[in-house]
């Protein structure tokens, strides 16, 4: 009621004073999107590019080494590869716990995941330190998720 | 439902100062109109139309800021350090501060002058002068960096400059104070003036591709005060423009003994002649020092480098050269319109604006329509040059820019206004008071072919009661007028930082677009970069300490050192890991003598640090980086000298091996 009156009592002066400027149509604040709004959301795809990888059972070495590069380089300070957390979780067993669509996406649209990924938010909980988008290419994703394959298959 | 709320917010404020203005017309603030807020409200989130660049004067520094806003958008550090970002204290910076005096942390920057390719701006750079100790520097756009400064030899007060070419083929420098040249003896007697000193113009060349400067050629003229200068454009182009004062060639009390005649000059200059006598050999090679210096952005490291020739031509030996133009009362603006006909020329105690035709300039050559000649240079009849004069403008005309519509704006220091002005029929059309005591303008684009037309910022010298005190220092502003319609509209005050001189106006799309958002890791060729944990490492090089040290939300590696003696000099050349837009990590240490280090995402700076005490030394990151930031710590063992405590590093551990090791235990674990 109150507000009606504010509105009211403003557009009475405008008009009384001749005239007046409107509001900017560009002045409207997006809000913040509904989080639950998206009900196509697949929370084992994640959000972003990948949706079908394709993973032979094989490890592909070559891959594997190019994801090495990119881990020391881009994930090293934070991950370990085994199960113990330092930043961010230990890596070990990654690959048993997400599908590669989830990886590569993650890694890749991080920022987006973190606003919306019912995982990745639990995750970000824990560490309380959001990771970090290391601006990881396509090429590179697919190269780290093979590298961790490869950790996951070290007994 | 905040939505409602914000918009109600601002229904009330556009109201508030409608009401204000509109229903009580005899209110102080009667000269703002209503829509004021209206037109300068950018939406939180939004973004400005127009970045405006500005001199920071006494600073040093350039600004710049968002228009119609006036929101602050960045301080960028060219001439003076600037300890809050690390510019003039790390390693990297310091050489671009180095000059023929050894290095010099502060500068006075007057001008302002964006790149231009066929007379508009092209959003690469923009430049800047010193005007201390004469220098030039080059901004990059993509970075907002200072990427080049070069000195000026047989220059001082570096205060014409650095106004540049259509195509930004040179820019200028013009020396306020002439001096004896550097390669005679300058220890004569003062009352020499006339027969020693002498005035140099220099044109710095830049290559189109990468904007890197080079000092072409430099032309000795008449020991006079070279004040302002404006390139020929369209018609005009090829020729260059410079106001003169002080053509009594006073040494002492020049507020009274440099106003004594009525005309100085406008020097008028065929740089596309110049070059023909260049090419000709015409020059003379002049020994001098100066340096010149460059940022590199892949080993993020400047380098500077002392040069030692000049070529000068001479004025008085060269024809076709130099022409001057009389002008009335020591002329200080000195402005061409878009088409590149009309000089105008503003005489800071004159009553008139003479505003010279082009055209008429080289008809009054080519008639050798001459008073004169002064030192060789032939001084051209002022009512064969001139166009017209605007009579009775105001009082101090100082400088002008152009709008789209034929119109000029000139500045008016003494009765403190803007004065609008057609061009063709020199009629004046509409004034507006300044508060207080304007120096600069600037139009969006009013130094191009194409000026925009929108806005005028006028730049004041007082602001006295504008803003809330602040103790006997006050700020100086800058006032945004309305300049679209037929009169001109006050819409906003804004405060600047340090004395705001000449800043120029360019559409945000030329430039927002190509902004870096950070450094490539594997572009990064800084020769102690750490890219990577595992290249982390600690050197010692006698009495030298290198720390390979990397910074990643939120940890530096390595995070602890010991082994570090009194004595040493520790080099700590942090990377910054991260490679996402705007996660910069700073870097402190207790005690250090100089400042912080503010590292960019990819990038790699250095900070040295001289231990003065035994014991242990905390370092931290500066800028908030990350809910654990406050965690982003380390600390430092410092022992006496001749200690035998062992230098090592680790991080994660705390028993650190010893150096010899390849890796700490910390990283073994990983």
């Amino acid at each position: 009621m109150k507000t009606t009156l504010l509105i009211l009592m403003v557009l009475t002066m405008l008009y009384a004073c001749g005239g007046g400027q409107t509001v900017p149509s560009d002045a409207v604040v997006a809000s913040t999107s509904d989080l639950n709004a998206n009900s196509s959301y697949d929370p084992e795809r994640g959000e972003g590019k990948f949706t079908n990888v394709e993973v032979p059972s094989a490890i592909n070495e070559k891959l594997a080494h190019a994801g090495t590069k990119v881990y020391e380089v881009k994930c090293s300070p934070c991950h370990k590869l085994s199960e113990e957390k330092l930043v961010g979780p230990g890596w070990k067993g990654v690959t048993e716990r997400f599908k590669p669509e989830w990886i590569m996406n993650f890694v890749t649209n991080t920022d987006a995941m973190l606003n919306k990924d019912p995982k990745a938010q639990a995750q970000l909980e824990i560490c309380l330190v959001r990771m970090p988008n290391q601006n990881v290419s396509d090429e590179d994703a697919r190269n780290v998720y093979e590298f961790m394959r490869k950790n996951d298959s070290k007994k | 439902m905040k939505n409602l709320n914000f918009k109600q917010g601002l229904l009330f404020l556009v109201t508030l100062v409608f009401t204000m203005a509109s229903c009580k017309p005899k209110n102080a603030n009667n000269t703002i109109s209503a829509d004021a807020a209206a037109k300068v409200y950018v939406a939180p989130g939004k973004y400005d139309e127009f970045y405006n660049f500005v001199s920071g004067g006494f600073s040093g520094q350039m600004s710049a800021y968002g228009l119609p806003s006036g929101r602050l958008l960045r301080v960028i550090p060219v001439f003076s350090v600037d300890p809050e970002k690390g510019y003039g204290f790390s390693e990297e910076t310091k050489p671009m501060l180095n000059t023929s005096h050894g290095f010099v942390p502060w500068d006075d920057l007057h001008h302002v002058q964006l790149s231009k390719t066929n007379g508009d701006y092209d959003g690469k750079w923009v430049f800047g002068n010193a005007n201390n100790t004469p220098r030039v520097a080059r901004i990059d756009l993509k970075t907002f960096r200072t990427a080049e400064i070069i000195e000026l030899p047989n220059s001082a007060g570096n205060h014409s400059s650095p106004f540049l070419t259509e195509n930004t083929e040179y820019v200028v420098a013009g020396t306020r104070f002439s001096v004896p040249p550097d390669d005679v003896n300058g220890d004569v007697p003062i009352n020499t003036y006339k027969k020693n000193f002498k005035g140099t113009l220099s044109f710095i060349s830049v290559k189109k591709e990468d904007g890197k400067m080079e000092l072409a050629f430099q032309i000795e003229c008449p020991g006079f005060n070279f004040d302002l200068s404006r390139a020929g454009k369209g018609v005009s182009h090829g020729w260059f423009f410079f106001s003169c004062y002080n053509t009594e060639q006073a040494n002492t009390l020049l507020e009274v003994n440099a106003s004594q005649k009525d005309k100085d000059f406008i020097l008028a200059v065929n740089w596309k002649k110049a070059e023909e006598y260049l090419k000709a050999g015409k020059g003379k090679k002049k020994t001098v020092r100066y340096a010149h210096n460059t940022y590199n952005e892949k080993t993020h490291t400047a380098t500077s480098e002392i040069k030692t020739e000049v070529i000068v031509l001479d004025s008085k030996e060269l024809k076709d050269l130099c022409y001057f133009i009389p002008c009335p009362k020591s002329p200080h603006g000195c402005d061409v319109s878009p088409t590149g006909e009309y000089i105008v020329g503003s005489g800071k105690l004159a009553a008139v604006i003479p505003v010279f035709g082009f055209n008429k300039m080289l008809k009054t050559i080519q008639a050798k329509d001459f008073i004169g000649s002064l030192e060789g240079i032939p001084v051209l009849k002022y009512e064969s040059v001139l166009y017209g004069e605007v009579k009775k403008p105001g009082l101090g005309p100082l400088h002008t820019e152009f709008d789209n519509k034929g119109n000029a704006y000139t500045s008016f220091f003494v009765s403190s206004e803007v004065v609008k002005w057609n061009i063709k029929d020199l009629k004046v059309l509409d004034r507006v008071p300044t508060y207080y005591s304007v120096g600069h303008l600037t139009v969006a684009g009013g130094d191009t072919k194409t000026p925009n037309g929108k806005y005028l910022v006028a730049y004041n010298k007082i602001t006295k009661d504008r803003y809330l005190p602040t103790g006997p220092e006050l700020s100086q502003s800058a006032q945004l007028y309305d300049i679209s319609g037929d009169k001109m509209q006050l819409i906003l005050d804004f405060p600047t930082i340090g004395e705001p001189h000449y800043a120029q106006i360019a559409p945000a799309d030329l430039i927002k677009n190509n902004s870096t958002k950070f450094y490539k890791l594997d572009e990064n060729k800084h020769k102690y970069a750490s890219i990577g944990e595992g290249a982390t490492k600690v050197v010692r090089e006698g009495k030298n300490v290198h720390v390979y040290m990397t910074a990643i939300r939120s940890h530096f590696s390595p995070d602890n050192i010991e082994g570090i003696r009194l004595g040493d000099d520790v080099y700590f050349h942090v990377t910054n890991l991260e490679q996402d837009w705007d996660v910069p990590h700073g870097f402190g240490i207790k005690g250090a003598a100089n400042a912080e280090l503010l590292i960019m995402p990819g990038e790699t700076q250095t900070l040295k640090w001289t231990p003065d005490r035994v014991g242990m030394v905390p370092i931290y990151c500066t800028d908030f980086c990350s809910a654990l930031h406050q965690e982003m710590q380390g600390y430092v063992r410092v022992s006496p000298a001749g200690s035998n405590v062992p230098l090592s590093y680790s991080l994660g551990t705390n028993m650190p091996k010893t150096e010899g090791e390849e890796k700490s235990e910390g990283k073994d674990k990983k």
